[in-house]
């Protein structure tokens, strides 16, 4: 396919995951502040923030609803929910040919509801509901992708970029509150717990972490659920071996072999994740092992960029 | 009968007016037209508010598909839709023959002048056509003299402008040669249509257009270079900004092929690329929605980043085929127009099916007086222009605007022409939740590869505002649906 193409429909499949993210963390973090026990408002707006990448011209002004209006709706910045979403059909206008009529559609309700003149009237009488519309929008565009597009390259991208915006915000989550979780209180009072669940549901995880470990919620488990885990989509080895399955089919469709450099990239994060234990992980440099993982994921977007998209014509002419 | 009739025909048309302009739906003495009896009956069944229903269903459906244009000057772009009429048009069976027949007269015939123009200039030798009338056209490009076009087809891709007069005979305005658009909005009209008016729709027997996608497909590719059984067909566009892109994207998926931008090809050996992520890969025939001047910047205009340089000389080289060819312009030109009539008895030996539309060249010292002196009675086009820009209507212009023109046209008589204005036919519109009268046109496209593919119908396009003749859509038309009747 059209390397523009691909480029597109990796950076709208990217767009989306991390509109999700944010909505997921400012739901969680919200819903966290209705327990008065816990931290100020300001200080979980600053975790909020570096949990998100620290974007600029977020700074705390005192009021969180304000706050909040802004990382949904402020266009101008790059993290908020609204330019994640015009970013994602922007890209998918550039690559309207090849996705489906269903795909576009559902994108471009969700686009429209975004700037529709009941939203904001919405947000003021529930934000909830605002931002359960959000999610559910991004779903019903996920659906559709996967039940009206070919799986050929196109679908691969959009996995790509899923993936790896998907494993990189969630080692950026993991880095930012995974200090806090091992300051234990000297008797429960439930807040630590409510916490503990709220970093849990940041990932959709709360269900699926009961499932494999009951509801004995322990920040031992919960960290190497989230990262370790093979089977739940949201953990970051699963992601990991999304993006390297989604190598594997497109050189297999182009017949043409990924790079070493691309190869030896993917597998050497793919191996990390799968040969080290979560006990290794907690006794060594836990924030180092996080930070590492999104270095890598960066190096692989470059080798991604530099092999499928910006090549150079005279190596692309030798071959 | 007749009483129960008139009163149903009240409560749809009020006070619709009826003068000497030609009504697609009734004769002049009020009665509605025999084939528009079903679609009157039809309206006056439905409740009142429901027609304005399927109105802002059908609104809602080109919203959510994404048929918007942008509208700038605010701070963020502003989208609407394009504006369309929910009343079909219809077309009887016998009047489209006439068409089709005319039309591939003519077409035929405007590409054997483009041949012979670009080749040995038999009309100009004959004196048929003034030499100084082609080679002063500003569409005309010498870099195509002498070469050979695939199938010798220079336009496979036509949207002619019919205009029906107040006699009811169908003229042809103008032939859009380059790069005609709005096929877009004949097929998602025709598909909004069917879901609106299902039963009536079932009731016309209406003729499918829904293959011209697959009728465009085949016509690319009967003109793929030689040896290249299995060509790479793209479409070229501009990039997201033109004002067609959605076209663009909407013909590209509808066959399938890949949609490309100047950045994605590259020229190497005189054959064209376009970058992969397998790598590069051969382009054999480009569908070109770029204009001439932006489409290769080694050969055209140096300064456009939209096209590919080096496009032109690997389409010399006959490795690729670029359609419609360049220079075709030259024969949409509006003061060439007025030669078509001459170019169909010159190189067919036949009279043409659909006649021209009276028009003044202002080169002609007689006619320029004449022009100069009715300037408020005649309508004056730019001979290069195209979308409805560079125009004036003289009964609607002020005095100010006639004497502009007239001093353009005194210093460059060779780029302006002259037409009466034209009191063109009119269709039923709802306006409000009423139905008014709206001055229509028809755009046929027209295919051209092995033999010439005409579907049935086209794009009617309406001067939305009252009393206007302008129905561009960068000018405020608006669109419907065309039924051609079996």
């Amino acid at each position: 396919m059209l390397s523009r193409v691909a480029d597109s429909l990796y950076w709208m499949s990217r767009y989306l995951e991390r509109a999700e993210n944010t909505v997921r963390q400012l739901d969680v973090t919200m819903s966290l502040m209705l327990d008065t026990g816990g931290a100020s408002a300001e200080t979980r707006w600053q975790k909020l923030l570096a949990a998100l990448g620290k974007p600029a011209g977020m700074e705390w002004n005192g009021d969180f609803e304000s706050m909040a209006r802004k990382l949904v709706f402020d266009n101008l910045s790059p993290a908020s929910v609204t330019f994640c979403v015009n970013g994602a059909r922007e890209n998918a206008r550039q690559a309207r040919e090849e996705i489906s009529t269903e795909q576009w559609q559902r994108l471009n309700r969700l686009f429209h509801h975004m700037h529709s003149p009941g939203v904001q009237a919405q947000f003021d009488s529930s934000i909830n509901d605002l931002l359960a519309a959000v999610i559910d929008g991004i779903h019903l565009f996920k659906g559709v992708s996967d039940t009206t597009m070919i799986h050929g390259q196109g679908w691969q991208f959009i996995r790509l970029g899923r993936y790896l915006e998907r494993a990189y915000a969630t080692a950026t989550m993991l880095e930012v509150y995974q200090p806090d979780l091992f300051k234990q209180e000297k008797e429960s009072t439930g807040y630590q717990y409510l916490e503990l669940v709220g970093l849990l549901r940041c990932c959709t995880s709360f269900e699926a972490y009961c499932q494999v470990y009951t509801a004995d919620v322990v920040p031992d488990r919960i960290i190497e659920f989230l990262l370790l885990n093979r089977d739940f989509p949201h953990a970051i080895r699963y992601c990991v071996d999304g993006i390297r399955g989604a190598i594997d089919s497109i050189q297999h469709t182009g017949g043409r072999r990924a790079p070493d450099e691309l190869t030896a990239g993917i597998g050497r994060l793919h191996a990390m994740l799968g040969y080290t234990t979560i006990s290794e992980i907690l006794n060594g440099d836990t924030a180092a092992f996080l930070h590492n993982i999104r270095e890598q994921c960066l190096r692989i977007h470059e080798l991604i960029y530099r092999y499928y998209v910006h090549y150079s014509i005279q190596s692309a002419l030798a071959v | 009968m007749s009483a129960g009739h008139s009163v149903e025909l009240e409560a749809i048309f009020g006070d619709y007016p009826l003068d000497q302009a030609f009504d697609e739906m009734r004769e002049a003495d009020g009665n509605v037209r025999p084939q528009y009896r079903a679609l009157a009956e039809t309206l006056a069944s439905l409740p009142a508010d429901e027609l304005q229903r399927r109105k802002q269903s059908a609104d809602l459906s080109f919203l959510t598909q994404g048929i918007t244009f942008t509208v700038y000057g605010r701070d963020e772009g502003t989208e609407r839709i394009f504006p369309y009429d929910l009343l079909p048009r219809l077309i009887t069976a016998p009047e489209w023959d006439h068409i089709e027949r005319g039309l591939t007269q003519r077409i035929t015939a405007l590409n054997l002048f483009l041949r012979d123009v670009y080749s040995d200039a038999k009309i100009l030798a004959d004196r048929v056509i003034p030499r100084e009338l082609v080679y002063s056209c500003k569409h005309y490009r010498r870099q195509m003299r002498g070469l050979q076009v695939p199938r010798n087809v220079y336009i496979a891709v036509v949207g002619s402008d019919l205009l029906r007069l107040n006699t009811g005979e169908f003229v042809v305005l103008e032939d859009n040669l380059r790069v005609p658009s709005g096929v877009s909005y004949m097929l998602t009209n025709r598909r909004v249509m069917k879901r609106t008016f299902p039963q009536l729709f079932q009731s016309y027997g209406v003729r499918p257009i829904e293959h011209y996608a697959q009728l465009l497909l085949a016509t690319l590719r009967s003109l793929a270079p030689e040896g290249r059984p299995e060509p790479n067909i793209v479409l070229l566009t501009p990039g997201v900004f033109n004002s067609a892109y959605f076209e663009h994207t909407y013909l590209a998926r509808q066959m399938g092929i890949d949609l490309v931008e100047g950045r994605d090809l590259v020229t190497h050996d005189n054959m064209v690329y376009m970058r992969t992520t397998d790598g590069l890969k051969r382009v054999d025939v480009i569908y070109r929605r770029v204009d001439d001047d932006f489409s290769d910047p080694l050969v055209f205009r140096g300064d456009s980043a939209l096209g590919c340089a080096g496009l032109f000389n690997a389409y010399r080289a006959g490795n690729v085929t670029v359609t419609n060819a360049f220079g075709t312009g030259l024969a949409d030109d509006k003061a060439v127009y007025a030669y078509v009539p001459r170019m169909i008895r010159y190189y067919l030996n036949e009279d043409p099916i659909l006649p021209n539309v009276e028009t003044y060249l202002l080169s002609e010292d007689k006619a320029r007086l004449h022009v100069l002196a009715n300037l408020d009675k005649l309508v004056v086009k730019a001979v290069g222009e195209s979308g409805g820009y560079g125009m004036l209507i003289g009964p609607h212009s002020t005095a100010r605007q006639r004497e502009e023109f007239a001093r353009q046209i005194e210093a460059h008589p060779r780029n302006y022409i002259a037409q009466p204005t034209l009191d063109f036919s009119r269709a039923p519109c709802l306006i409000g939740s009423r139905l008014e009268p709206r001055h229509v046109d028809l755009r046929p496209y027209v295919l051209f590869g092995d033999k010439v593919n005409i579907v049935p119908g086209g794009l009617t396009r309406v001067a939305l505002e009252r009393g206007s003749l302008v129905v561009n859509s960068s000018q405020g038309g608006g669109s419907k649906d065309t039924w051609v009747l079996e």
